[in-house]
This record gives C-alpha cells, structure tokens and sequence, in this order.
C-alpha cells in the first residue's frame, strides 16, 4: 500500500494552492514605493558601429527621469561568464567583453543601446522613441559554418576570429583513429540540435531598490539562483560586498534553465536604483523575452560509430560547432564541453569516445542552457547514429541497443565521469513491457489500413545530474563551488522553517523537501516550511538547474537534520535522565531504548528555548543547525523511452499515438510529482523534436518572436494521458548521497527528442520511403513530405 | 525578398517618366503615405503610416533616384525607421519597355524588414509587399492614365475626392 505521509508519499503540491488561487507573489507582483520604471531601446539590427546616440530630445519629454547609454556603464564590470574552458592547446577561451548596455557595437537584435527610466512605463516607451541612433550597419554573422571561414566579418573586434574556443575530450586522436580502421562498419549522421527559446510562463523582470540610508542594494528577480546573482553581480559587475547586496527571487514562474543567469537587465536595475536614488523596475515583454532570454542548444554534429563484425560499439567520434551567440552567457561555454562531452558514452561500453566541439560567435542572442544543457545534445547524437547503424546493418535496434550496454558498476567511461550506479537492462525490459512491444506489428497494420504510417522508435540515455563536485567541477574550469547548504531553524513550539538553498520555481520543493525532513523526525509534514529565493535568509546556495535540488540542496538537509536529532537527543537524554546514546526517536517521541520513559518531540524543542532543566555546560540552548553538502559525483539517472508515431504520408503531419518513458531516477521521494516533471519534460522534447525551431534570416533578423510564429507544444501535440505513460519503477538508489535520490527534472527534454525522430524514421521506412535517414527537428509536416518526395 | 512585374500603362514613356519622377504623384501612389517632400535630383522624405499584421507604426524615411536613364530606367532605393516597429529598406529596379498601346513597367522589387517587423511579420511580409507594390502600381496607373469611366465623363470637378485625386497627373500634362 503507497505511504500516506514522508518519503514515497504523493501529497497534493503545497505551494499550488497560493498559485491557483492568484495569490501567487511574483517579482511583477512587487512594487515599491515610488518607483520608476525603465524601457530598454534594443538594436533591431544584428551587428553593427554605434556612431553616435542622441538623447537630448527624449530627455525633455514628460516623465523621463534619466536616460542611460553605454557611457554611463564606463568603469563597470562586464556580465561574467562562469566557467572557463581550455581548448585542445591549453589557451583558455576567448572572453569578450560584454557591456550592460552596449558600448561602440551592437552585436545581436536586441542588444540593449539604452535605458529610458521615467515616471510610468508609457512615458519611458515614448521617450525612447525619440532617441535617435546612428548605427552603421555590418555585415551579419549568423551561419556557424561561414562565421567560422577566413576572414569572416568578427563579432568582436578584439579577437582573432569568431572562435570561442576549439575543444577536444575523451579518447586520444591515436586510439579513436586505430578503433575506426579497424571497424567492421562506420555510421556517419550529420544533424543539427535546434535552437529553441525556453519560454517559461513568466518573462523576467527585475526590480531594483537602493537604501541610501546604509547604502543598502536588493535586487528582486525572477532567478533560479538568487545567491549566484549576488555572487556575480555583487563581485564582478558592480562591485557590491555581499553585506550589502540583497537577492530575493520570489515566486518564480518556470525557469528550465534560462533563469540560471545573471542578466544585464538585473545590474542596469540596481545601478539605476542608486544612480536615480529611485526604484527602478523592469518587466520583459514577451517580444524582449525572444530577444533577451538566453536561447537553447543550436549545436550542429556530425557523428561517426563504428562497428566491429559482432556489431559491438568500438568509436566514436565527434565533431561540433556550438552557437554561443554574440556573447557568453553566465554558463555557456560550459554547456557543449563538460555538460555534453562527458554524456557522449551514453548507457554503452563504447571503448574510443573522442568528442570535438568548436564553440561560435555569431550576431545571434546569446546561447546557454535550457533543461538538459547538453545533455539532450548529446543524447540525441548518440542515439540517433545508433537507430541509423541498426538500420544499416539490418538488425532490431533494441538488441542493438542491448548488446553494448554498460552492465558491471561502477563504470569509468573514456570522458572522464564515472557511472556510480545503474541498471539499463531494468528500463529497457520495463520499457518494452509498457510499450507493448510485440503488439506493434498488429497496431501498425491497423494504422495501414487507415492510409497512415506507423512507427516505433526507441532510445535511452544516461545524464549527469546533481550538480556537481566542487573539486572535480573546478578542475573543469567552473569558477564556483557547486555544493549547496540548508539551514533547519526549529522553533520553541516544535515547528521548523528549512531554509534552502535550492529555488522552486515549479519543481514542488516546498511539498517535496517537508516530506524528508518529517520522515526523519516523525513529526506531521504540516509542522514544516521551506524558506527559499532570499540572500537574507537563507544560509547559501547555488540554486537549482541541472536536476540538483534534492541531490544536493536535499542531502544537506539530511545533513543538518541529522544534526538537529543529534542535538535534541542530547536534550532528551537530559529530560530523560538517561545517556543520549540510549535515546530512540520515533514517531515524534524521544524514547530511553527498551523502556517506555519517553518525552515528546514538542517538550523537547521547549526545553531549547526555554533553558531551565537544561545541560548548558554541555550544549548551547536553541535547535537550530545548518549544513553544506559538497557530492562526491555526480548523480546518473539514466532510462529507456519509446513512442509510436503515425505519419500521413499525404501531408507530412506526424502524431504522437503512444509515449512511455521507464525512468530509474534512483528513489523516489514524491511519485507523483516525479511524474509531473517527467511528463512536463517530454512534452518539451517533443516541442523540440516537432514544432520549436528559432529562426533567423540571413541579416541576423529574428524571424520567430512571438507566439505566431515560434510553435509550442500543446495539450493536443501530446498523447492522451493514457498513452503517456512515466514509469519509475526501476530504481537503483544513487551510492553518494544520503537520500539515494538522482534527479528528474530534466529526463523527460533529455529522452524524448530523439525517440521521436527515431519513431518518424520507422515510419517513413516502413511505407518504403527508404531513402530517408535523418529529418532534423522540428520535424514538421512540410520536413517530412519534403523527405518522402524527395525534395 | 525579392519580387518581379510588370505592369502596362496607357500612356508614352515620357509621360510615365515624368510621373515617376514628381513627388506629388509618389505621394498620392504609395499606400499610406503622409507626407513626401523633395525631389528627383536630391532625394526624396517621406512619411508613411502602415500596418503589417499586427505592428502599425510611422515610418519616416528616404527614397533616393539612381541610375537615371530618362525614358527608360532608374533605381529606387529607400530606407524607412518605424521607430519601435523597427525598419524597412530596399530597393526598385524600374525599366520602361514601349509597347503597343503605351509603356510597359517592369520591375524587380528587393527588400528587407528589421526589428519588430521581422519578428512578427516575416510569415506575411512576402504578402504584404506583393500587396504595397500592387497598390503602389495600381495607383501609378490611376494617376497616368486616369480611370476608364473618368475619361469618358469627365466628371472631376463634382466627383468625390478620390475620384478627384485619379488621373489628375494625366490631366496636368495633357
């Protein structure tokens, strides 16, 4: 029978009560007294020479407070980026500068040329309509492959060339190229990762506030990791001491990864605030999201495996330009290198991986991570090759599948991670049990009859989550620790405030992390709250992105919690009159072990705060402790997906009939809501694999900047719940942290691109369209008659 | 975006040369156009209100003759700031053939949107600027010619102001 309360329960979400009753508190929702407001004037052209801005117009009309441009940010650091990558020579990456507002060039439509605070929002528009800007305009940058070509027109003046760096990892040149000549067969597939904009439901906004009384800044933002944008923007942009410096990220309205960074719009705020001795609030329009939210993937690969005779994995290889627009985002040059070369073994025991990335200036927005960073990017190349050398060689791609999969953990891939768990074997059989795998033939038939194809496709993948060892990760060049703290503050009455270093922005923190901490204490989840989203209150944190709330944030939790029981043991032993070794806790009792002398959860709090039979030469009164968690490895969740697809073959049109995704995400602490993310997840892969595509024209002009023409997923693009089915069951506990937990926020984005497209192969070749073999997403129906046609 | 046509008028190339050539006639024929002041040597000033699905906005903006070959053939280049909406620029290849019957008009249109415009209107901006250089060109030929039933009757000084405004360069010149 399925737990009713702690661990392994499935209690309603908390936190949607507040969010479905609009009493949600989102940084929109915050105002401040006397505030103003900012409008930025973005470039609506790609690249180009600033030659002159004039503001003197706009200064006069009614409301304007002040205008800024690039001179007023002069002596103000840059926007950062997080993580240093070396290339294959051991030169560090090409930095460039990145301007709050531009400075001498624009670089990417929307690059912010100026700010226009004033009185209301309208006036601020209007004034910035009477700026007149003179910009020569250059030639665009926007194809990879041409960006990269001798004498290019440059991003940045400054540099060499438009390449961020040229990377290469895993198996040396040498073993890779011996593995190849002797391989019995070689799969090439060359594929393009499309760039996708994230799109949370709630565009950012920032709000900044200064106190001039004791030189005191807050930022109120819409971040996945309030701490990380005091860091950044306190040490690096502005020059604020953290004392001085208050992040709060309130309710947070989805973030899948694009929250992560820290953006311009966020220091230009708490500049502006001290600058105007004013509150100054920005609130993105959903057109400025499309042109200011950093965008996703846009990796183009090609991918060599090679094959012995027994059709065992022996190579792979490579190689990769990654966009990183016209700047680098907070964590973009970590997205195709450590986020994506580490994941290239996948769930098999490949000998040779060598992975070549060449990461890109182009005039585009810039490019960081979005649910999954790199991972899917990785998976879907992999996974891709592998439904292609099956189809080569004329063999089921499950048992090709089967056949080379990493069986003995844990396991040292040739890219540096090590696998500490796993059973892909497990998913596999789960998976193929609810697909109903030998009743496809029957299914297919009937979609026959109907004039429709229908295909199967298959995938499985591996990711590393739980972000990540401070010491292994600053080998890689991050430049901050990825650990995570919590503070468990209980109060005299018994009830505890958990304050976490993880942020929920529709992850279901504030239901999942009270069940943990009941469980271990056997008091009722309704005594316990999370505190998240406030540099002011809460210990540390690096936040959440990279499926690491419950990994890491969580295990400290556990971590400080065992401390609380270890001190209030103490207590008890003292109110018990017993040793605190004897001491029992069970069910919010405090029991002497083998007696039925007990004292209650509750009294022994009271006695915390209210010292008066107390042990104070032996311990300090209050119940409150705090602990950071630094994990030894990462977290691998891994699984095996399927679909089933039908493809009007008249239209192109492809629907999803059938989705079942068989997860091992280790142990499960809220199954419900585990589900929820998993579906959500998919959903978004499946936005990738058939509708999401971000468009530029040749000039660098973004073509999809609304929801006219950039397509999100839908309820009807997605199976009926009964088709769409997340299982879970198949759990091998992670070996490393406390909970045993993995991660599974981003499983579904990660494992469900390329089982579509694997699934729309099947189908067209099943209706003799042999030729075909490989559609890049989006994979719409004008792709796919072109593909049937020919054309 | 790139567009061919041609178009005939009724009426000599000289006479259709002139007409392309005078701002009176470019204001009346571009769709939506306000104001649109100077002249074939020094270029034109033109502002011009229009709505490209859902971005409406004011574009002032130049037009500059080039290439000047009279009788036959110019170039038209121009550039437009919508302000928020962003901007439009591009250019017009203008041949004058004689034909039977009077002045054949061909053209070949290439122009670029940025900004706003781009991002939302490039599914519909083909269409639109199909749309901007038939009115264009439907109103040029109104204005040389004058419409049929006009011609027969002529009735400018009672009609309405549209009608007023049709085939007033043909009575100008004639």
């Amino acid at each position: 029978m399925p737990k009713d309360h702690g661990i392994g329960a499935s209690p309603k979400r908390r936190e949607d009560v507040r969010f479905l009753t609009g009493a949600g508190n989102y940084t929109d929702d915050i105002n401040v007294h006397g505030q103003a407001y900012v409008h930025f004037l973005r470039s609506d052209v790609a690249h180009g020479t600033i030659k002159a801005i004039d503001t003197s117009a706009a200064e006069s009309m009614p409301g304007v407070v002040k205008i800024f441009t690039g001179a007023d940010f002069e002596g103000v650091g840059g926007l950062p980026c997080g993580w240093q990558v070396t290339d294959k020579h051991g030169e560090p990456m090409k930095e460039p500068a990145h301007p709050v507002l531009c400075q001498g060039k624009v670089r990417h439509v929307g690059d912010p040329i100026a700010a226009v605070v004033a009185d209301s929002l309208e006036e601020a528009r209007t004034a910035a309509e009477a700026i007149d800007v003179d910009i020569e305009e250059l030639p665009a940058v926007v194809d990879m492959g041409a960006a990269l070509e001798s004498g290019a027109t440059k991003v940045h003046d400054d540099l060499d060339d438009n390449l961020c760096y040229d990377w290469q990892f895993g198996t040396d040149t040498e073993t890779t190229d011996a593995a190849f000549a002797k391989a019995a067969h070689v799969t090439t597939l060359e594929l393009v990762n499309n760039r996708l904009v994230a799109n949370p439901m709630e565009p950012r906004v920032a709000v900044g506030d200064y106190s001039r009384a004791n030189d005191e800044h807050t930022l109120y933002t819409t971040s996945q990791n309030p701490h990380v944008i005091r860091l950044l923007m306190g040490a690096f942009v502005l020059g604020i001491p953290e004392h001085k410096l208050r992040v709060v990220a309130p309710d947070v309205g989805g973030g899948f990864g694009t929250k992560i960074f820290h953006y311009a719009e966020e220091a230009f705020c708490t500049f502006a605030a001290k600058a105007c001795n004013r509150p100054v609030k920005w609130t993105s329009t959903r057109s400025e999201a499309f042109m200011s939210d950093a965008h996703g993937r846009d990796h183009v690969t090609k991918i060599e495996l090679a094959l012995d005779a027994d059709n065992n994995f022996i190579g792979v290889r490579t190689d990769t330009k990654a966009n990183m627009g016209a700047y680098l985002s907070t964590f973009s040059s970590s997205v195709p290198t450590w986020l994506h070369g580490t994941l290239m073994a996948g769930n098999y025991k490949t000998p040779a991986v060598q992975v070549n990335v060449k990461a890109v200036f182009t005039n585009t927005v810039p490019v960081d991570a979005y649910r999954g960073a790199g991972r899917p990017e990785a998976t879907f190349q992999l996974e891709r090759v592998i439904d292609k050398a099956a189809r080569e060689l004329g063999v089921d791609p499950i048992a090709l599948r089967r056949q080379n999969f990493i069986t003995q953990f844990p396991y040292a891939t040739p890219v540096a991670v090590e696998y500490d768990t796993g059973d892909y074997e497990a998913t596999m059989a789960k998976m193929e049990e609810l697909m109903d795998i030998p009743g496809f033939a029957a299914r297919r038939a009937e979609s026959e009859k109907n004039g429709m194809l229908r295909g199967l496709g298959v995938n499985c993948f591996i990711e590393a989550c739980g972000i990540a060892p401070s010491n292994l990760v600053g080998q890689l060049g991050a430049r901050a620790g990825l650990y995570d703290a919590a503070t468990v503050r209980v109060n005299a009455t018994g009830s505890i405030s958990v304050m976490v270093g993880a942020h929920s922005h529709g992850q279901g923190h504030e239901t999942v992390f009270p069940q943990v901490v009941a469980e271990m204490l056997g008091i009722d989840e309704s005594m316990i709250d999370i505190v998240h989203g406030d540099t002011s209150k809460i210990p540390f944190g690096m936040g959440t992105y990279g499926s690491r709330s419950l990994a890491v944030c969580g295990s400290a939790m556990v971590r400080a919690t065992e401390k609380i029981i270890n001190k209030a043991k103490k207590i008890a032993g003292h109110l018990l009159e017993a040793s605190d070794s004897d001491i029992e806790l069970k069910d919010g009792q405090f029991t002497v072990a083998g007696t039925d002398k007990s004292v209650a959860w509750g009294d022994v709090t009271l006695a915390a705060y209210v010292p008066h039979n107390y042990p104070l030469e032996d311990i300090e009164p209050g119940l409150e402790e705090t602990a950071f968690y630094d994990p030894a490895n990462f977290t691998y969740p891994a699984g095996a997906y399927a679909c089933e697809v039908e493809v009007d073959p008249d239209t192109g049109k492809v629907t999803i009939e059938k989705f079942v995704s068989a997860d091992d995400f280790g142990n499960v602490v809220n199954p419900m809501i585990v589900e929820g993310q998993v579906h959500g997840g998919i959903a978004q892969g499946i936005g990738q694999a058939l509708l999401e595509n971000c468009a530029y024209d040749e000039n660098g002009q973004l073509l999809s900047a609304s929801y006219m023409d950039y397509a999100m997923p839908r309820a009807d693009d997605l199976p009926h719940m009964a088709d769409y089915v997340v299982d879970h069951s198949c759990q091998t506990p992670c070996t490393h942290n406390p909970l045993g937990v993995k991660g599974c926020g981003e499983a579904g984005a990660i494992g469900s691109p390329p089982t579509v497209v694997n699934a729309v192969i099947d189908a067209l070749h099943s209706g003799g369209h042999t030729h075909v073999s490989h559609i890049d997403m989006p994979v719409t129906p004008s792709r796919v008659w072109a593909a049937i046609n020919g054309q | 975006m790139h567009m061919t046509d041609s178009r005939v008028i009724a009426a000599p190339p000289d006479e259709v040369w002139s007409a392309i050539l005078d701002p009176e006639v470019l204001k009346e024929c571009v769709p939506g156009c306000q104001e649109m002041h100077g002249s074939a040597e020094e270029g034109f000033e033109a502002v011009v209100v229009q709505k490209v699905g859902p971005v409406k906005a004011t574009f002032k903006g130049t037009v500059v003759l080039s290439d000047l070959v009279p009788g036959q053939s110019l170039t038209l280049t121009g550039e437009g700031k919508g302000g928020a909406a962003g901007f439009a620029k591009g250019g017009a290849d203008v041949r004058l053939v004689p034909v039977e019957g009077g002045t054949e008009l061909q053209y070949d249109v290439e122009a670029k949107v940025g900004g706003k415009l781009a991002q939302l209107g490039s599914r519909i901006i083909d269409g639109f600027a199909k749309k901007m250089a038939d009115q264009f060109f439907s109103n040029f030929q109104k204005a040389v010619e004058g419409p049929a039933d006009t011609d027969a009757a002529p009735a400018d000084e009672g009609g309405e102001d549209g009608e007023k405004k049709k085939g007033w360069f043909k009575k100008l010149v004639s």
